[in-house]
Protein backbone atom coordinates (compact mmCIF):
# COMPACT_ATOMS: atom_id res chain seq x y z
CA UNK A 1 0.00 0.00 0.00
CA UNK A 2 1.71 3.24 -1.27
CA UNK A 3 1.56 6.48 1.00
CA UNK A 4 -0.65 8.26 -1.33
CA UNK A 5 -3.02 5.79 -1.53
CA UNK A 6 -3.55 5.45 2.14
CA UNK A 7 -3.82 9.15 2.19
CA UNK A 8 -6.64 9.06 -0.33
CA UNK A 9 -8.51 6.21 1.68
CA UNK A 10 -8.16 7.73 5.48
CA UNK A 11 -9.34 11.25 4.03
CA UNK A 12 -13.15 10.26 3.10
CA UNK A 13 -13.03 8.22 5.98
CA UNK A 14 -12.46 10.99 8.16
CA UNK A 15 -15.18 12.98 6.44
CA UNK A 16 -17.24 10.12 7.10
CA UNK A 17 -16.66 9.94 10.12
CA UNK A 18 -16.98 13.79 10.83
CA UNK A 19 -20.66 13.36 8.61
CA UNK A 20 -21.85 10.45 10.79
CA UNK A 21 -21.45 11.96 13.76
CA UNK A 22 -22.84 15.53 13.38
CA UNK A 23 -26.14 13.46 11.63
CA UNK A 24 -26.10 11.43 14.26
CA UNK A 25 -26.38 13.88 16.88
CA UNK A 26 -28.56 15.63 14.68
CA UNK A 27 -31.01 12.75 14.52
CA UNK A 28 -30.48 11.78 17.87
CA UNK A 29 -31.29 15.87 19.39
CA UNK A 30 -34.65 16.24 16.99
CA UNK A 31 -35.49 12.71 17.76
CA UNK A 32 -35.79 13.25 21.38
CA UNK A 33 -37.25 16.45 21.03
CA UNK A 34 -39.87 14.59 18.94
CA UNK A 35 -40.02 12.52 21.10
CA UNK A 36 -41.01 14.56 24.27
CA UNK A 37 -44.02 15.70 22.11
CA UNK A 38 -45.31 12.26 21.42
CA UNK A 39 -48.36 11.07 23.87
CA UNK A 40 -46.46 7.95 24.31
CA UNK A 41 -42.71 8.52 25.27
CA UNK A 42 -43.64 11.15 28.13
CA UNK A 43 -45.91 8.28 29.15
CA UNK A 44 -43.38 5.70 29.29
CA UNK A 45 -41.08 8.24 31.22
CA UNK A 46 -43.40 9.22 33.65
CA UNK A 47 -43.68 5.20 34.24
CA UNK A 48 -41.51 5.43 37.01
CA UNK A 49 -43.40 8.07 38.90
CA UNK A 50 -44.99 5.39 41.18
CA UNK A 51 -41.48 4.20 41.70
CA UNK A 52 -40.89 7.22 42.69
CA UNK A 53 -43.56 7.18 45.24
CA UNK A 54 -43.37 3.99 46.18
CA UNK A 55 -39.83 3.86 47.37
CA UNK A 56 -40.05 7.33 49.06
CA UNK A 57 -42.74 5.73 50.99
CA UNK A 58 -40.59 2.95 51.75
CA UNK A 59 -37.63 4.71 53.11
CA UNK A 60 -39.41 7.51 55.09
CA UNK A 61 -43.34 7.41 55.51
CA UNK A 62 -43.37 9.03 58.49
CA UNK A 63 -40.01 11.18 58.49
CA UNK A 64 -39.72 14.47 59.89
CA UNK A 65 -38.01 17.06 57.70
CA UNK A 66 -35.24 18.61 58.83
CA UNK A 67 -35.52 21.90 61.02
CA UNK A 68 -33.36 24.62 61.73
CA UNK A 69 -31.80 28.08 63.48
CA UNK A 70 -32.96 31.17 63.85
CA UNK A 71 -29.76 32.01 62.60
CA UNK A 72 -30.18 29.72 59.41
CA UNK A 73 -33.27 31.68 57.88
CA UNK A 74 -33.38 33.64 54.82
CA UNK A 75 -32.88 37.50 55.07
CA UNK A 76 -36.56 37.72 52.66
CA UNK A 77 -38.39 34.69 51.72
CA UNK A 78 -38.93 34.56 48.35
CA UNK A 79 -42.08 34.74 46.63
CA UNK A 80 -42.47 32.98 43.42
CA UNK A 81 -45.59 31.97 40.87
CA UNK A 82 -48.41 34.43 42.26
CA UNK A 83 -47.42 37.34 43.70
CA UNK A 84 -51.08 38.65 44.45
CA UNK A 85 -54.27 36.53 43.15
CA UNK A 86 -55.74 40.79 42.25
CA UNK A 87 -59.31 39.16 42.30
CA UNK A 88 -61.91 41.54 43.41
CA UNK A 89 -62.54 39.20 46.65
CA UNK A 90 -59.33 39.07 47.40
CA UNK A 91 -58.41 42.84 47.45
CA UNK A 92 -61.60 42.98 49.52
CA UNK A 93 -60.48 40.51 52.01
CA UNK A 94 -56.97 42.58 51.91
CA UNK A 95 -58.61 45.95 52.67
CA UNK A 96 -60.82 44.44 55.55
CA UNK A 97 -57.32 42.40 57.18
CA UNK A 98 -58.99 39.41 55.92
CA UNK A 99 -61.44 39.95 58.78
CA UNK A 100 -64.31 38.45 56.60
CA UNK A 101 -62.16 35.50 55.14
CA UNK A 102 -63.16 32.43 55.85
CA UNK A 103 -61.86 28.76 55.20
CA UNK A 104 -64.51 26.35 53.32
CA UNK A 105 -63.82 22.83 54.91
CA UNK A 106 -65.89 19.99 53.27
CA UNK A 107 -66.16 17.17 50.67
CA UNK A 108 -66.02 13.79 51.65
CA UNK A 109 -66.19 14.45 55.71
CA UNK A 110 -68.89 14.16 58.53
CA UNK A 111 -68.96 17.66 59.86
CA UNK A 112 -68.34 20.11 56.67
CA UNK A 113 -67.82 23.82 57.90
CA UNK A 114 -65.85 27.07 58.13
CA UNK A 115 -63.08 28.51 59.29
CA UNK A 116 -62.59 32.42 60.35
CA UNK A 117 -58.85 33.23 60.55
CA UNK A 118 -59.33 33.69 64.16
CA UNK A 119 -60.92 30.51 64.24
CA UNK A 120 -57.95 28.75 62.70
CA UNK A 121 -55.42 30.64 64.93
CA UNK A 122 -57.16 28.95 67.90
CA UNK A 123 -56.56 25.65 66.38
CA UNK A 124 -53.82 23.33 67.75
CA UNK A 125 -50.35 24.65 65.99
CA UNK A 126 -47.08 24.06 65.62
CA UNK A 127 -44.21 26.32 64.59
CA UNK A 128 -41.31 25.08 62.36
CA UNK A 129 -38.67 26.71 60.62
CA UNK A 130 -38.05 24.20 57.45
CA UNK A 131 -36.55 24.66 54.34
CA UNK A 132 -38.31 25.32 51.15
CA UNK A 133 -37.08 23.56 48.23
CA UNK A 134 -38.64 24.96 44.60
CA UNK A 135 -38.92 22.42 41.83
CA UNK A 136 -36.48 25.26 39.78
CA UNK A 137 -33.57 24.04 42.15
CA UNK A 138 -33.60 27.06 44.28
CA UNK A 139 -34.43 26.52 48.64
CA UNK A 140 -35.00 29.27 51.05
CA UNK A 141 -35.26 28.90 55.08
CA UNK A 142 -38.33 30.54 56.94
CA UNK A 143 -40.11 30.24 59.94
CA UNK A 144 -43.88 29.07 59.76
CA UNK A 145 -46.41 28.99 62.76
CA UNK A 146 -50.03 27.56 60.92
CA UNK A 147 -52.41 25.19 62.44
CA UNK A 148 -52.03 21.44 62.05
CA UNK A 149 -53.58 19.82 59.53
CA UNK A 150 -54.13 16.91 61.87
CA UNK A 151 -56.25 19.07 64.09
CA UNK A 152 -58.38 19.99 61.69
CA UNK A 153 -58.99 16.21 60.15
CA UNK A 154 -59.67 15.88 63.85
CA UNK A 155 -62.69 18.21 63.88
CA UNK A 156 -64.49 17.86 60.25
CA UNK A 157 -63.60 14.42 60.66
CA UNK A 158 -62.94 12.74 56.86
CA UNK A 159 -64.81 9.70 55.68
CA UNK A 160 -63.36 6.24 55.36
CA UNK A 161 -63.37 6.64 51.61
CA UNK A 162 -61.53 10.01 51.31
CA UNK A 163 -58.22 9.35 50.10
CA UNK A 164 -56.92 13.18 48.86
CA UNK A 165 -57.33 16.31 50.06
CA UNK A 166 -57.81 19.27 47.94
CA UNK A 167 -56.41 23.11 48.26
CA UNK A 168 -58.32 25.76 46.19
CA UNK A 169 -56.72 28.88 45.94
CA UNK A 170 -57.61 32.44 45.21
CA UNK A 171 -54.90 33.34 42.47
CA UNK A 172 -55.91 32.72 39.05
CA UNK A 173 -53.20 31.32 36.63
CA UNK A 174 -54.55 32.62 33.54
CA UNK A 175 -54.62 36.37 32.48
CA UNK A 176 -58.68 36.42 31.95
CA UNK A 177 -58.71 35.11 35.42
CA UNK A 178 -60.08 31.86 35.35
CA UNK A 179 -57.76 28.21 36.32
CA UNK A 180 -57.50 29.21 39.71
CA UNK A 181 -54.42 27.01 41.41
CA UNK A 182 -54.86 23.87 43.36
CA UNK A 183 -53.24 21.00 44.74
CA UNK A 184 -53.83 18.04 46.36
CA UNK A 185 -51.64 15.37 48.77
CA UNK A 186 -53.04 12.40 49.93
CA UNK A 187 -53.86 11.25 54.16
CA UNK A 188 -50.12 10.21 54.75
CA UNK A 189 -49.03 13.89 53.89
CA UNK A 190 -52.16 15.06 55.62
CA UNK A 191 -51.78 13.83 58.66
CA UNK A 192 -48.06 14.39 59.28
CA UNK A 193 -47.08 16.66 62.51
CA UNK A 194 -45.66 18.76 60.27
CA UNK A 195 -48.25 19.31 57.75
CA UNK A 196 -49.78 22.88 58.40
CA UNK A 197 -51.80 25.63 57.09
CA UNK A 198 -49.28 28.51 57.70
CA UNK A 199 -50.52 31.83 58.90
CA UNK A 200 -47.22 33.35 60.02
CA UNK A 201 -43.98 33.90 58.17
CA UNK A 202 -40.66 34.69 60.33
CA UNK A 203 -42.56 35.77 63.34
CA UNK A 204 -45.45 38.30 61.31
CA UNK A 205 -48.54 37.12 59.81
CA UNK A 206 -48.23 35.87 56.53
CA UNK A 207 -47.24 38.54 53.79
CA UNK A 208 -49.46 38.85 50.48
CA UNK A 209 -46.80 37.72 48.32
CA UNK A 210 -46.26 34.52 50.13
CA UNK A 211 -49.86 33.36 50.25
CA UNK A 212 -51.51 35.05 52.68
CA UNK A 213 -53.68 34.36 55.08
CA UNK A 214 -53.19 30.75 54.18
CA UNK A 215 -50.66 28.73 53.07
CA UNK A 216 -50.11 24.82 53.29
CA UNK A 217 -46.65 23.96 54.55
CA UNK A 218 -46.21 20.15 53.02
CA UNK A 219 -42.55 19.92 53.94
CA UNK A 220 -41.08 16.79 52.43
CA UNK A 221 -42.24 17.86 49.09
CA UNK A 222 -41.24 20.56 46.48
CA UNK A 223 -42.74 24.37 47.22
CA UNK A 224 -45.73 23.89 44.06
CA UNK A 225 -47.19 21.37 46.87
CA UNK A 226 -47.17 24.24 49.15
CA UNK A 227 -50.80 26.05 47.61
CA UNK A 228 -51.26 29.82 49.02
CA UNK A 229 -54.15 32.04 49.51
CA UNK A 230 -55.87 28.85 50.09
CA UNK A 231 -59.82 29.36 50.26
CA UNK A 232 -61.51 25.75 50.77
CA UNK A 233 -60.21 22.05 50.95
CA UNK A 234 -62.35 19.26 49.58
CA UNK A 235 -61.82 15.82 50.87
CA UNK A 236 -62.17 13.73 47.68
CA UNK A 237 -61.89 9.90 47.03
CA UNK A 238 -60.13 10.66 43.59
CA UNK A 239 -59.53 14.28 41.79
CA UNK A 240 -59.20 12.74 38.32
CA UNK A 241 -62.55 14.60 37.29
CA UNK A 242 -60.82 18.07 38.75
CA UNK A 243 -59.74 20.99 36.53
CA UNK A 244 -57.07 18.95 34.07
CA UNK A 245 -57.70 15.67 36.23
CA UNK A 246 -54.02 15.60 37.96
CA UNK A 247 -54.38 16.82 41.10
CA UNK A 248 -52.83 20.13 40.66
CA UNK A 249 -52.33 23.36 38.48
CA UNK A 250 -48.96 22.44 37.61
CA UNK A 251 -49.34 18.47 37.61
CA UNK A 252 -51.85 19.34 34.59
CA UNK A 253 -49.05 21.11 33.37
CA UNK A 254 -47.09 17.94 32.95
CA UNK A 255 -45.10 18.30 36.54
CA UNK A 256 -45.11 15.20 38.65
CA UNK A 257 -47.92 14.57 41.78
CA UNK A 258 -45.54 13.08 43.95
CA UNK A 259 -43.17 15.64 44.44
CA UNK A 260 -41.12 14.66 46.98
CA UNK A 261 -37.89 14.30 45.06
CA UNK B 1 4.26 0.39 16.13
CA UNK B 2 2.81 3.12 17.41
CA UNK B 3 -0.68 3.58 18.42
CA UNK B 4 -2.12 5.11 15.49
CA UNK B 5 0.03 3.64 12.68
CA UNK B 6 -1.63 0.22 11.54
CA UNK B 7 -4.90 0.49 11.01
CA UNK B 8 -6.38 -2.33 13.87
CA UNK B 9 -9.37 -4.29 11.80
CA UNK B 10 -6.40 -5.24 9.56
CA UNK B 11 -2.74 -6.98 9.93
CA UNK B 12 -1.89 -10.07 11.77
CA UNK B 13 -2.47 -11.19 15.34
CA UNK B 14 -5.13 -12.98 16.99
CA UNK B 15 -8.85 -11.82 18.04
CA UNK B 16 -8.92 -11.91 21.61
CA UNK B 17 -12.25 -11.85 23.58
CA UNK B 18 -12.05 -9.25 26.27
CA UNK B 19 -15.11 -7.96 27.08
CA UNK B 20 -18.13 -10.32 27.89
CA UNK B 21 -21.64 -9.75 26.72
CA UNK B 22 -23.15 -8.79 30.11
CA UNK B 23 -20.47 -6.16 30.51
CA UNK B 24 -21.09 -5.31 27.01
CA UNK B 25 -24.65 -4.46 27.37
CA UNK B 26 -24.79 -2.69 30.49
CA UNK B 27 -21.51 -0.53 28.80
CA UNK B 28 -24.33 0.34 26.11
CA UNK B 29 -26.90 1.24 28.44
CA UNK B 30 -24.78 3.24 30.27
CA UNK B 31 -23.72 5.49 27.66
CA UNK B 32 -27.53 6.06 27.20
CA UNK B 33 -28.51 6.24 30.44
CA UNK B 34 -25.83 9.10 31.34
CA UNK B 35 -26.02 11.02 28.05
CA UNK B 36 -29.81 11.41 28.88
CA UNK B 37 -29.24 12.51 32.48
CA UNK B 38 -26.62 14.89 31.59
CA UNK B 39 -29.11 16.43 29.09
CA UNK B 40 -31.38 16.85 30.55
CA UNK B 41 -29.93 17.33 34.06
CA UNK B 42 -28.65 20.98 32.28
CA UNK B 43 -32.19 21.60 31.12
CA UNK B 44 -33.11 21.32 34.70
CA UNK B 45 -30.13 23.59 35.75
CA UNK B 46 -31.25 25.46 33.44
CA UNK B 47 -34.34 26.39 35.47
CA UNK B 48 -32.07 28.11 38.03
CA UNK B 49 -28.74 28.54 36.65
CA UNK B 50 -26.80 29.52 40.24
CA UNK B 51 -25.00 27.37 41.98
CA UNK B 52 -24.88 27.95 45.74
CA UNK B 53 -23.17 26.64 48.93
CA UNK B 54 -25.01 26.40 52.22
CA UNK B 55 -27.74 25.10 53.47
CA UNK B 56 -30.19 27.16 51.12
CA UNK B 57 -29.90 29.46 48.00
CA UNK B 58 -30.49 32.69 49.93
CA UNK B 59 -28.47 32.76 53.40
CA UNK B 60 -27.02 36.27 52.40
CA UNK B 61 -24.49 34.68 50.46
CA UNK B 62 -24.21 35.13 46.66
CA UNK B 63 -23.92 32.61 44.40
CA UNK B 64 -20.69 31.47 43.41
CA UNK B 65 -21.48 31.18 39.59
CA UNK B 66 -24.64 32.32 37.93
CA UNK B 67 -25.06 32.54 34.30
CA UNK B 68 -27.26 34.82 33.16
CA UNK B 69 -28.03 36.97 29.91
CA UNK B 70 -28.81 41.05 30.05
CA UNK B 71 -29.59 43.82 27.78
CA UNK B 72 -26.51 45.55 25.66
CA UNK B 73 -27.18 49.11 24.74
CA UNK B 74 -28.30 48.32 21.79
CA UNK B 75 -30.78 45.82 22.80
CA UNK B 76 -28.67 43.16 22.22
CA UNK B 77 -28.87 39.83 24.29
CA UNK B 78 -25.55 39.78 26.37
CA UNK B 79 -24.60 36.08 28.15
CA UNK B 80 -23.37 36.87 31.28
CA UNK B 81 -21.58 34.09 33.70
CA UNK B 82 -20.52 35.64 37.27
CA UNK B 83 -18.24 33.41 38.73
CA UNK B 84 -16.77 33.61 42.41
CA UNK B 85 -17.67 37.44 41.91
CA UNK B 86 -16.16 37.99 38.41
CA UNK B 87 -18.11 38.88 35.37
CA UNK B 88 -17.12 37.84 31.88
CA UNK B 89 -19.17 38.19 29.03
CA UNK B 90 -19.82 34.56 27.23
CA UNK B 91 -22.15 35.38 24.74
CA UNK B 92 -22.58 32.63 22.16
CA UNK B 93 -21.97 29.67 24.61
CA UNK B 94 -23.32 30.54 27.89
CA UNK B 95 -26.14 32.83 29.02
CA UNK B 96 -27.16 33.88 25.30
CA UNK B 97 -26.08 32.37 22.27
CA UNK B 98 -27.31 32.13 18.90
CA UNK B 99 -30.42 29.87 17.88
CA UNK B 100 -31.95 29.66 14.57
CA UNK B 101 -29.81 32.97 13.35
CA UNK B 102 -30.97 34.82 16.50
CA UNK B 103 -29.34 35.83 19.42
CA UNK B 104 -31.45 34.30 22.63
CA UNK B 105 -31.33 34.03 26.11
CA UNK B 106 -30.23 30.40 27.23
CA UNK B 107 -28.21 29.35 29.61
CA UNK B 108 -26.39 26.20 26.78
CA UNK B 109 -26.52 25.87 23.44
CA UNK B 110 -29.85 24.46 23.12
CA UNK B 111 -28.16 21.06 21.40
CA UNK B 112 -26.86 20.41 25.14
CA UNK B 113 -30.22 20.04 26.03
CA UNK B 114 -32.85 17.76 26.61
CA UNK B 115 -35.54 18.74 26.08
CA UNK B 116 -33.40 21.81 23.60
CA UNK B 117 -36.12 24.81 24.33
CA UNK B 118 -36.77 25.66 27.93
CA UNK B 119 -39.15 22.46 29.58
CA UNK B 120 -38.48 21.98 32.76
CA UNK B 121 -41.28 19.09 33.57
CA UNK B 122 -40.27 17.35 30.42
CA UNK B 123 -36.67 17.46 31.22
CA UNK B 124 -37.18 15.84 35.12
CA UNK B 125 -39.12 13.33 33.05
CA UNK B 126 -36.23 12.14 31.27
CA UNK B 127 -34.25 12.88 34.14
CA UNK B 128 -35.86 10.43 36.45
CA UNK B 129 -36.79 7.97 34.28
CA UNK B 130 -32.88 7.52 33.46
CA UNK B 131 -32.06 7.93 36.72
CA UNK B 132 -34.03 4.60 37.64
CA UNK B 133 -32.25 2.87 34.82
CA UNK B 134 -28.78 3.79 35.51
CA UNK B 135 -29.09 3.34 39.15
CA UNK B 136 -30.24 -0.48 38.36
CA UNK B 137 -27.94 -1.52 35.71
CA UNK B 138 -25.25 0.56 38.21
CA UNK B 139 -26.14 -1.93 40.44
CA UNK B 140 -26.57 -5.56 38.49
CA UNK B 141 -22.78 -4.02 36.93
CA UNK B 142 -21.70 -4.01 40.47
CA UNK B 143 -22.88 -7.42 41.61
CA UNK B 144 -21.83 -8.84 38.11
CA UNK B 145 -18.58 -7.51 38.10
CA UNK B 146 -17.94 -9.06 41.79
CA UNK B 147 -19.68 -12.46 40.86
CA UNK B 148 -17.44 -12.99 38.11
CA UNK B 149 -14.67 -11.92 39.04
CA UNK B 150 -14.52 -9.32 36.22
CA UNK B 151 -13.40 -6.59 39.68
CA UNK B 152 -10.74 -8.93 41.46
CA UNK B 153 -9.08 -9.85 38.17
CA UNK B 154 -9.02 -6.93 35.49
CA UNK B 155 -10.31 -4.10 37.30
CA UNK B 156 -8.41 -3.90 40.55
CA UNK B 157 -4.83 -2.73 40.68
CA UNK B 158 -2.40 -5.63 41.47
CA UNK B 159 0.91 -5.02 43.41
CA UNK B 160 3.17 -4.79 40.44
CA UNK B 161 0.64 -2.65 38.68
CA UNK B 162 1.49 0.23 42.15
CA UNK B 163 4.94 0.02 41.95
CA UNK B 164 4.48 0.69 38.67
CA UNK B 165 2.47 3.85 38.54
CA UNK B 166 5.14 6.31 38.10
CA UNK B 167 6.23 4.40 34.59
CA UNK B 168 2.63 4.60 33.72
CA UNK B 169 2.29 7.95 34.12
CA UNK B 170 5.33 8.94 31.65
CA UNK B 171 4.29 6.50 29.50
CA UNK B 172 0.63 8.17 29.16
CA UNK B 173 2.56 11.54 28.56
CA UNK B 174 4.32 10.45 25.67
CA UNK B 175 1.07 8.64 24.18
CA UNK B 176 2.61 5.48 24.37
CA UNK B 177 0.42 2.48 24.53
CA UNK B 178 0.76 -0.81 25.37
CA UNK B 179 0.69 -3.25 22.15
CA UNK B 180 0.85 -6.74 21.70
CA UNK B 181 -0.19 -9.14 24.69
CA UNK B 182 0.42 -6.17 27.09
CA UNK B 183 -3.04 -4.16 25.38
CA UNK B 184 -5.04 -7.64 26.69
CA UNK B 185 -5.12 -6.18 30.17
CA UNK B 186 -5.94 -2.85 31.64
CA UNK B 187 -2.96 0.21 32.64
CA UNK B 188 -2.71 0.92 36.17
CA UNK B 189 -4.37 4.42 35.64
CA UNK B 190 -6.76 2.94 33.60
CA UNK B 191 -7.85 0.41 36.19
CA UNK B 192 -7.75 3.79 38.98
CA UNK B 193 -9.41 5.60 36.67
CA UNK B 194 -12.58 3.08 36.24
CA UNK B 195 -12.50 2.35 39.61
CA UNK B 196 -12.63 6.36 40.95
CA UNK B 197 -15.63 6.48 38.80
CA UNK B 198 -17.42 3.28 39.44
CA UNK B 199 -17.11 3.39 43.50
CA UNK B 200 -16.15 6.78 43.88
CA UNK B 201 -17.92 9.98 41.40
CA UNK B 202 -21.07 7.28 40.00
CA UNK B 203 -22.61 6.81 43.74
CA UNK B 204 -21.88 10.00 44.60
CA UNK B 205 -23.49 12.05 41.90
CA UNK B 206 -26.47 9.56 42.84
CA UNK B 207 -26.30 10.53 46.68
CA UNK B 208 -25.83 14.55 45.33
CA UNK B 209 -29.36 13.92 43.58
CA UNK B 210 -31.02 11.79 46.48
CA UNK B 211 -29.55 15.13 49.07
CA UNK B 212 -31.80 17.86 46.60
CA UNK B 213 -34.69 15.61 47.59
CA UNK B 214 -36.95 16.95 50.20
CA UNK B 215 -38.66 13.92 50.93
CA UNK B 216 -35.01 11.74 51.00
CA UNK B 217 -33.41 14.49 53.13
CA UNK B 218 -36.02 13.89 55.66
CA UNK B 219 -35.24 10.10 56.07
CA UNK B 220 -32.51 10.96 58.38
CA UNK B 221 -33.06 15.04 58.78
CA UNK B 222 -30.14 16.89 58.42
CA UNK B 223 -27.79 14.07 56.73
CA UNK B 224 -27.36 16.62 53.79
CA UNK B 225 -25.17 19.05 56.38
CA UNK B 226 -22.39 16.24 55.62
CA UNK B 227 -21.30 18.19 52.08
CA UNK B 228 -22.46 21.79 53.95
CA UNK B 229 -26.48 21.23 53.00
CA UNK B 230 -28.48 20.91 50.37
CA UNK B 231 -27.67 23.55 48.39
CA UNK B 232 -23.92 22.48 48.32
CA UNK B 233 -25.26 18.97 47.57
CA UNK B 234 -26.84 20.32 44.43
CA UNK B 235 -23.63 22.55 43.16
CA UNK B 236 -21.37 19.38 43.75
CA UNK B 237 -24.46 17.08 41.81
CA UNK B 238 -23.38 19.97 38.64
CA UNK B 239 -19.77 19.53 39.33
CA UNK B 240 -19.00 15.66 39.23
CA UNK B 241 -21.73 16.07 36.20
CA UNK B 242 -19.12 17.92 34.40
CA UNK B 243 -16.29 15.67 35.98
CA UNK B 244 -17.92 12.61 34.41
CA UNK B 245 -17.89 14.78 31.43
CA UNK B 246 -14.06 15.32 31.33
CA UNK B 247 -13.76 11.68 32.22
CA UNK B 248 -15.47 10.33 29.14
CA UNK B 249 -13.71 12.74 27.23
CA UNK B 250 -10.38 11.16 27.95
CA UNK B 251 -11.81 8.14 27.76
CA UNK B 252 -13.45 8.32 24.27
CA UNK B 253 -9.89 10.22 23.26
CA UNK B 254 -8.03 6.83 24.59
CA UNK B 255 -10.43 4.99 22.41
CA UNK B 256 -9.44 6.66 19.41
CA UNK B 257 -5.52 6.75 19.80
CA UNK B 258 -5.41 3.27 20.98
CA UNK B 259 -7.52 1.75 17.82
CA UNK B 260 -10.79 3.12 17.39
CA UNK B 261 -12.39 0.40 15.53
CA UNK B 262 -10.33 -2.50 17.04
CA UNK B 263 -11.56 -0.77 20.68
CA UNK B 264 -15.44 -0.25 19.25
CA UNK B 265 -15.35 -4.07 18.10
CA UNK B 266 -14.30 -5.46 21.34
CA UNK B 267 -17.16 -3.33 22.83
CA UNK B 268 -19.24 -4.61 20.53
CA UNK B 269 -18.65 -7.76 19.86
CA UNK B 270 -16.63 -8.54 22.53
CA UNK B 271 -13.13 -9.52 20.23
CA UNK B 272 -9.96 -7.27 20.15
CA UNK B 273 -7.48 -7.88 17.90
CA UNK B 274 -3.79 -8.62 19.79
CA UNK B 275 -1.45 -8.11 17.36
CA UNK B 276 1.22 -10.11 16.50
CA UNK B 277 4.70 -7.96 16.93
CA UNK B 278 5.78 -6.84 20.62
CA UNK B 279 6.04 -3.92 22.49
CA UNK B 280 6.89 -0.59 20.45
Amino acid sequence: MTKTFRLQRRLPRRHFLARATAATSALWLTGCDQLSRTEWFPRILNSVEPLNQAAAKLVGRRAMAQEFAESDKSPTFRSNGSDDPGTPQYEAWVANGFSDYALIVGGLVAAPRKFSLDELRALPSRTQITRHDCVEGWSAIGKWKGAKMSALIDIVKPKPEARFVMFYCADPMSMDGRDLYYESIDMDDAMHPQTILAYDLNDAALPVPNGAPIRLRVERQLGYKHAKFVTSIEFVESFDKIAGGKGGYWEDQGYQWFAGI
Amino acid sequence: MTAAATPASSGSGYLYYRHTLPVRIMHWINVIALTCLFMSGLQIFNAHPALNFGKSSYDGTPPTLEIGAREGANGQVIGVTRIFGKEFDTTGFLGAMRVDGQVVHSTFPPWMMLPGPQWLSMARSWHFFFAWIFVINGLLFILYAILSRHLSRDLAPTRDDLRGIGASIREHLRFKHASGEAAKRYNVLQKLAYLIVIFGLLPFVVLMGFAMSPWLDAVLAGWVDFVGGRQSARSLHFIIAWLLVAFVAIHVFQVIVTGLWNNLRSMITGRYRVSAKGAS
